[in-house]
């Protein structure tokens, strides 16, 4: 029931009215963003292996539609649907089927609530270019997301498989930490958007500067735990093969086990949608006013869907550039960052973020420039605190000089495992 | 909303239903995995139904809360400790179990009927008909819920979350391993 009058931004530049009209545009937007969502989905897997062969100085994909390999895409589909079906013996059939379709829908679903574009002028009224504009949209995607782990840890169980089910176990282990430091890096954008809804976040970001310079350290800890959601190097722990031979789509084959594939990009690109709209303003176009105001045209909507397409491009660009650079966590360095890292950072984030905007308050300074810079400088002492003082070079060290032999041996204390007591191992 | 006073009314009651059916489903079924999955379906449709009353923020909390991550952890708690049939795990055993809670079971129905057929009560705690709608439409759907939790009633939630610290210390003391070794 997304018809409620308080689920539509209310604006005096005539927004639809009744009921058939709104309805009507709903499908229309519907249908065009899960088709261009699906099309993307299948082309990343062409561009991830077009930049892992551009990175590792190979041609990548060259036989199939030109020398572009185009058509690689389509190929490996009906490769996939033409594919013998396999089963494990003594799986669960309904969750060992049901398990790709529910690792794909979360991400699919998360869509509809992520603005794209500035409001299309129709003849019909003022077309707002999100499916649905909730009063909660932030926290829906927040919900939403949090379920894609399901697929994951039921393909493991059901596979009847020890190496999937060690998959599962770990994905469903890892999401849930990660998940809790995703959630609180997103507090910050609701304290300075002062609402929930998406629309509101970015015309905050469009009004002063955006969440990436605002909010600089919930940005990073917020792509770092949607890296880990989206199961990516370096947290692809779930279906590390060097130990789990495939983790939890072992048993997979044909269609099933490219659904997970699909689930996986589509996983990356909600993510760097979401992280566009959080942190670098959404659809709004840099340095320029002129996108957000009142009379919105046509030119205005491509513009910005331009912008939004770029900075989502962007960040897909930088997932896949970091899976074929960075190497995998071992199990406890992934918990280690994540407990003892990601959560005591956010939330000391939060704390610190909170009384700032009450002090600026209270000093009567308005968001506006003043209140950006202040929130910027704030965040570059925050961010060399963390990296100098508190994180003393364990997880980001320099690469320009060998560390010292004494360091080595101290960060390697620290981060191995406590020495294993007796008793274990007997 | 009036427009769809048809539409309104059959989605909530669908929802009604599959939450009902997913209940039962729930308790009858013999693998463990697939109770907690039946539960999740139960939330879900609890949701929808949130969403339904203008609860928004009950719905999106519902969902993060117990789908995304205690049932989470209940899925992998039962994978961990690869639970077998329902039988071997049961706390009721023996005729008179099954017969005492087949009779509170009757008791909570009659309950229910009892509380139907008197009227809604009156007092200082039931609010008006529009009043979700007036909070709803000034402090938006968040703050409808955050402005009583942390400035009408805050000593009692923050007392409720210091219960909830001193469970948390408890589980995490029981869990040590020193305190297993020494019992």
């Amino acid at each position: 029931m997304p018809l409620h009058p308080l689920l539509q931004i209310v604006d005096p530049q005539a927004p639809i009215t009744g009921y058939t009209t709104f309805i009507i545009f709903s499908i229309i937007k519907l249908v065009i963003v899960f088709t261009v969502y699906m099309v993307a989905a299948a082309l990343l897997t062409l561009a991830e292996r077009k930049i892992s062969a551009w990175m590792q100085g190979r041609r990548g994909p060259n036989r199939v539609g030109g020398r572009g390999g185009w058509l690689q895409p389509a190929a490996d589909g009906i490769k996939n649907f033409m594919k013998e079906e396999t089963e494990p013996g003594n799986a669960s059939q309904p969750l060992f089927s049901m398990a790709p379709a529910l690792s794909f829908i979360p991400a699919m679903i998360v869509w509809s609530v992520i603005p794209f574009a500035s409001p299309l002028p129709t003849r019909w009224g003022r077309v707002d270019l999100v499916v649905a504009d909730l009063p909660i949209g932030f926290l829906f995607i927040l919900a939403i997301a949090s379920l894609g782990v399901y697929g994951v840890v039921l393909a493991g169980w059901a596979s009847n498989n020890k190496y999937s089910f060690l998959g599962g176990l770990r994905s469903s282990a890892q999401m849930v930490s990660y998940e809790v430091a995703l959630g609180m890096s997103t507090i910050p954008v609701i304290l300075l958007a002062g609402n929930v809804t998406m629309s509101q976040i970015i015309r905050q970001q469009s009004h002063s500067m955006w969440n990436v310079f605002n909010l600089t350290v919930a940005f990073l800890i917020f792509f770092v735990a949607s890296l880990a959601e989206a199961n990516r190097v370096p947290f692809d722990l779930p279906e590390a093969e060097s130990e789990l031979v495939a983790g939890y789509h072992t048993e997979y084959s044909a269609m099933k086990f490219s659904l997970f594939f699909i689930a996986e990009y589509a996983n990356i690109v909600t993510a760097s949608a979401f992280m566009a709209t959080l942190f670098l303003g959404g659809w709004d176009i840099p340095f320029t006013g002129w996108d957000n105001a009142a009379p919105f045209t046509v030119l205005k909507t491509l513009l910005t869907l331009g912008c939004f397409l770029t900075k989502t491009g962007f960040f897909i660009f930088v997932f896949i550039w970091i899976r074929w650079t960075v190497p995998r966590f071992r199990y406890d360095q992934l918990m280690s960052l994540g407990w003892r890292v990601m959560i005591p950072v956010a939330l000391g984030y939060i704390v610190l973020i909170a009384a700032t905007l009450l002090v600026l308050q209270a000093i009567g300074i308005q968001p506006g420039p003043m209140h950006s810079v202040i929130l910027l400088a704030e965040n570059i002492c925050a961010l060399l605190l963390f990296f100098v003082l508190i994180d003393e070079g364990r997880i980001i060290s320099p690469a320009y000089r060998r560390a010292r032999e004494q360091r080595i041996l101290r960060l390697r204390g620290r981060s191995t495992l406590p020495p294993a007591t007796e008793g274990v191992g007997k | 909303m009036d427009n769809f006073g048809l539409f309104y009314q059959f989605h909530f009651y669908l929802f009604g239903v599959i939450a009902i059916v997913a209940a039962v489903t729930f308790v009858t079924r013999k693998s463990p995995v697939a109770a907690a999955m039946w539960l999740v379906v139960v939330m879900f449709c609890l949701a929808a139904e949130y969403v339904m009353l203008d609860a928004q923020f009950i719905a999106a909390v519902q969902v993060l809360v117990y789908a995304g991550a205690i049932m989470v952890i209940f899925i992998f708690v039962i994978m961990l400790l690869n639970l077998g049939e329902a039988s071997d795990i049961t706390d009721v055993r023996g005729i008179w179990g099954k017969l005492l809670a087949g009779f509170v079971g009757l008791v909570l129905i009659a309950e229910l009927g009892l509380l139907t057929r008197t009227g809604i009560p009156s007092g200082k705690y039931v609010v008006g008909r529009d009043y979700l709608g007036q909070q709803l439409a000034r402090y938006g759907a968040v703050g409808a819920v955050a402005k009583p939790l942390y400035q009408d009633y805050a000593l009692a939630f923050e007392l409720t979350s210091v219960i909830l610290l001193v469970a948390i210390s408890g589980a995490v003391i029981l869990g040590r391993k020193e305190f297993t070794r020494a019992r």
